[in-house]
């Protein structure tokens, strides 16, 4: 076992409580003083299949999830097979049921039947790890209670029982067969959260007040933990009848002065394009998180992969400006979601937040955000209204003042057809090509606000890791490893791929002797946005495509292969 | 401006893209003339609309409005009566536009019933793209593309908005002025979701469904009908033909969205900024 990380994996079908046994040991491990990564991966089913929630804790910083596994947690015999040669590549330890016949290396096999009720096989499961983890039982119970408070008295009892039952037997297992974790100094407090909930508590931060969704894996978590708090906090969330409606309330609701959102993923936001256009011809405000997953079309619906980049920066017809923001770690889920609103308003116009099925679902320890801080630059005055209010009155910056209507006397017009600065409908060619220019220049209002990517490493590193979104973790491991080896390594990410500004980057990608690029995509879509916008030709990319997200080892192996 | 009171004038007059004799024309002035009679100034109302000729009406008079897209008028009202219940907000758009590309729509619509009078100009012709069949035409319609007749049966809108318990359903002609501004003001006083299906000539493309067609078919409903009445209702709706009954088929009272969700804000307090604040704060630590 790695001295400083470990990986715990718990497997089973969909239905037998292997998420909240995940969740609960995974918070219970941030509450210990351990930083996590969880991955979680499941199939398109509510019953059944071959699910995993996966924890990569260890003492310092963790951002991605490993192969290797160092314990695993079996509710069947399914996944110990699974698993096998991963779990054999540590000489890790198996919790499995005493009834089962699977061989498995050290293993370790709980009478579930004897300890307590078997329909919380879970809760003793859990109990079992904690026990040969080490964890402090009390603190184990707290969050199982916690997690079942909100049901009732009974829930958390029988739960609790379950937990301490197998917390007792674990206690006596052989010693051989404990999982020692490497000790933890007392950390600050930190949270636990996935991407998703990250997500939502960005917009509540940034003040969202209208939020319409249709459910769609895996962006549907943000929509339920805005609903959670949508009463406490004054906002409306509302269930559309299709994608199509849904981005169409998010910008009525903007119209009528509320900062407004929708969340979808690959073909719901297909549904949505349309709409897109409307908001930047309407120049309306309006926040879009895209959670991507495998397609074409339906694709995979519950696994990850970075394939719509190209989709979401071309989706609409005409020509205006946007911006795509592509957090990397869940504190990125919350500035961004912060950010977009801000951008949002300062443009008048979409901005997008793209994440992926792997960040989505993947909790982490986070120190708590600070709440107080204001957005990142404030939008740009708008001028003061004229008597003769005009709604898309022709600016400087492109952006005019905008009013909310039945506020005051002026008349607040919204059109989808080019228009005139009152907004009626025009066909007039100079007017026309006024309107174009002054909807272009606000693309500078988001340009002057791009975060620049982020580096790491020596000045002119033999080799360069390009990486945008959700990869950024495994990328930063990747390059680690690498450097623990003697070899120089440095890493370029990207948390906002759209606008681009060249002179943030370029002198990063000529000072490397190498460039590549490590994306979850098929046809390096971004190493090709990057040359176009750039000029700069990253030659190598690895790429993943086959529905799971990027680990260290995964990119360290194909760059043996690359280099 | 001042509005004290409310004139026509206010509400502007505009040259339009319509042919001269377009049911539209009518539409409009009885819009103006019911809104004047509530002493509604233009500042005061939203208008949204979709796509088509119909959906043009709202460029034709002094107000605030959100031209949208095709099929999608329904969808940014219902947003905006979300963000702000107390909006003024009228939706106008034709027959393909309310009833083809925003079916889903029409139908979730009329679920929720949201507080918004719907005005669909139901001229049984798409005019703007010349002449092809709406979901309104009647079986057997020829046009440019159907030229063996409209195989689909007719859309009939006021049988399934009274199927579904709309709240308020009514029929009205263009051709039929006072009437129409009648049926217009109990649609706007309607507390919850209003649809009126106003018949209306296209002179261009639709030479069946004339201005002379709809005349001699249109009937009033008869004094003693209640619009109570659900099953009668269900009944008149269905009527097309040699007689089109006009004027308001259903009408019920129950809450609305809106309702509903201020009832959840009382039942909440709606938080001010500090509170607001506070209650994010402790959703962040929830997660500790």
């Amino acid at each position: 076992m790695d001295p400083r990380n470990f990986q715990v994996t718990i497997g089973g079908q969909a239905g037998q409580g292997l998420v909240t046994l995940g969740w609960a040991l995974a918070r219970a491990l941030v509450r210990s003083g351990y930083h996590i990564a969880v991955t979680q991966s499941y199939m398109s089913r509510v019953r059944g299949g071959h699910n995993t929630f996966a924890i990569r804790a260890g003492t310092g910083f963790v951002g991605a999830p490993q192969e290797a596994i160092d314990l695993l947690i079996a509710l069947n015999n399914e996944t110990a097979e699974l698993h096998r040669a991963a779990v054999a590549q540590t000489d890790g330890v198996v919790i499995l049921s005493s009834a089962s016949a699977t061989i498995a290396g050290r293993s370790l096999r709980v009478p579930y039947k004897e300890l307590a009720d078997s329909r919380h096989e879970d809760m003793i499961a859990l109990g079992v790890a904690a026990a040969i983890l080490g964890l402090d039982l009390s603190l184990v119970s707290g969050v199982v209670s916690s997690r079942f408070e909100t049901k009732d008295a009974a829930s958390v009892h029988v739960n609790s029982a379950a937990v301490t039952a197998g917390y007792e037997w674990g206690k006596h297992a052989p010693p051989a067969l404990n999982v020692s974790l490497p000790p933890v100094r007392a950390a600050d407090m930190r949270l636990m959260l996935n991407g998703n909930e990250a997500l939502a508590l960005g917009a509540l931060a940034a003040g969202v007040r209208f939020c319409a969704f249709y459910p769609m894996s895996p962006s549907t978590s943000i929509m339920l933990e805005l609903a959670k708090h949508a009463d406490v906090m004054g906002v409306v969330v509302e269930q559309a009848e299709d994608e199509i409606a849904a981005i169409n309330m998010a910008i009525g609701a903007a119209y009528a002065g509320g900062r407004s959102m929708t969340a979808t993923s690959g073909g719901g936001f297909a549904l949505m394009t349309e709409a897109v256009s409307l908001a930047a011809a309407t120049e309306i405000p309006v926040v879009i998180v895209v959670a991507q997953r495998p397609g074409p079309a339906t694709g995979l619906p519950t696994r990850t992969e970075q394939s719509d980049l190209e989709f979401v920066l071309h989706a609409g017809h005409g020509e205006f400006p946007r911006a795509l923001l592509t957090p990397g770690t869940v504190e990125a889920c919350f500035e961004l979601m912060r950010r977009a609103f801000t951008l949002a308003e300062a443009s008048q116009g979409p901005v997008f937040v793209m994440t992926d099925q792997f960040l989505a679902d993947s909790y982490r320890d986070v120190l708590p955000f600070d709440l107080n801080e204001p957005p990142l630059r404030p939008p740009p005055v708008a001028e003061p209204v004229q008597d003769s209010y005009r709604s898309y009155a022709l600016t400087a910056s492109g952006v005019s003042p905008r009013l909310v209507p039945c506020a005051s006397g002026h008349l607040v017009v919204a059109d989808s057809h080019e228009h005139a600065e009152n907004g009626h409908i025009t066909e007039e060619p100079a007017l026309r090509t006024q309107m174009v220019d002054k909807r272009l220049r606000k693309l500078a209002v988001l340009s002057a606000n791009v975060a620049p990517p982020e580096y790491a490493g020596s000045d002119a590193p033999e080799l360069l890791l390009v990486s945008w979104g959700s990869s950024k973790g495994a990328v930063a491991e990747a390059a680690a490893r690498l450097n623990a080896l003697g070899q120089d390594v440095a890493t370029l990410h990207f948390d906002q791929v759209w606008p681009m500004v060249p002179s943030q980057f370029l002198g990063r990608l000529q000072a490397a002797r190498h460039t590549v690029c490590v994306e979850g995509n098929a046809t390096r879509q971004f190493a090709r946005l990057l040359r176009r916008e750039s000029g700069f030709l990253i030659g190598r990319s690895v790429c993943r495509y086959d529905g799971y997200p990027f680990t260290s080892e995964y990119i360290v192996e194909r760059l043996s292969h690359e280099l | 401006m001042s509005y004290e009171p409310v004139t026509l004038a206010d509400y502007g007059d505009f040259e339009t893209s319509w042919c001269p004799g377009c049911g539209n024309f009518a539409i409009v002035e009885a819009v103006k003339q019911t809104l004047v009679a509530a002493g509604l100034a233009p500042h005061q109302v939203i208008f949204v609309s979709g796509i088509g000729q119909a959906a043009k009406a709202p460029h034709y008079l002094r107000a605030n409005f959100f031209n949208g897209l095709h099929g999608r008028a329904l969808p940014v009202a219902t947003g905006i009566k979300l963000a702000n219940p107390a909006f003024k907000v009228i939706v106008e758009s034709g027959d393909g536009c309310m009833y083809g590309e925003g079916g889903n729509h029409f139908l979730a619509a009329i679920r929720r019933n949201i507080n918004l009078t719907v005005l669909a100009h139901n001229n049984q012709v798409y005019g703007l793209t010349k002449g092809q069949a709406s979901p309104t035409s009647q079986e057997g319609f020829t046009s440019n593309v159907q030229p063996h007749g409209a195989q689909s049966r007719a859309f009939n809108p006021v049988a399934v908005a009274v199927a579904m318990r709309a709240s308020f359903v009514a029929r009205a002609f263009s051709g039929r002025h006072d009437h129409l501004v009648e049926v217009l003001r109990r649609a706007l006083a309607h507390p919850g979701f209003a649809l009126v299906d106003v018949l209306q000539p296209c002179l261009s493309f639709n030479k069946i469904n004339t201005f002379k067609w709809y005349s001699d078919r249109c009937v009033d409903l008869p004094p003693e009908y209640d619009p109570g009445d659900w099953r009668k209702a269900m009944e008149t709706a269905d009527i097309w033909g040699g007689q089109i009954p006009i004027g308001v088929l259903y009408e019920e009272t129950r809450p609305t969205y809106e309702d509903r969700l201020a009832d959840r804000a009382k039942s909440t307090a709606q938080p001010s900024a500090n509170n607001r604040r506070d209650a994010l704060c402790a959703i962040m630590m929830s997660h500790a």
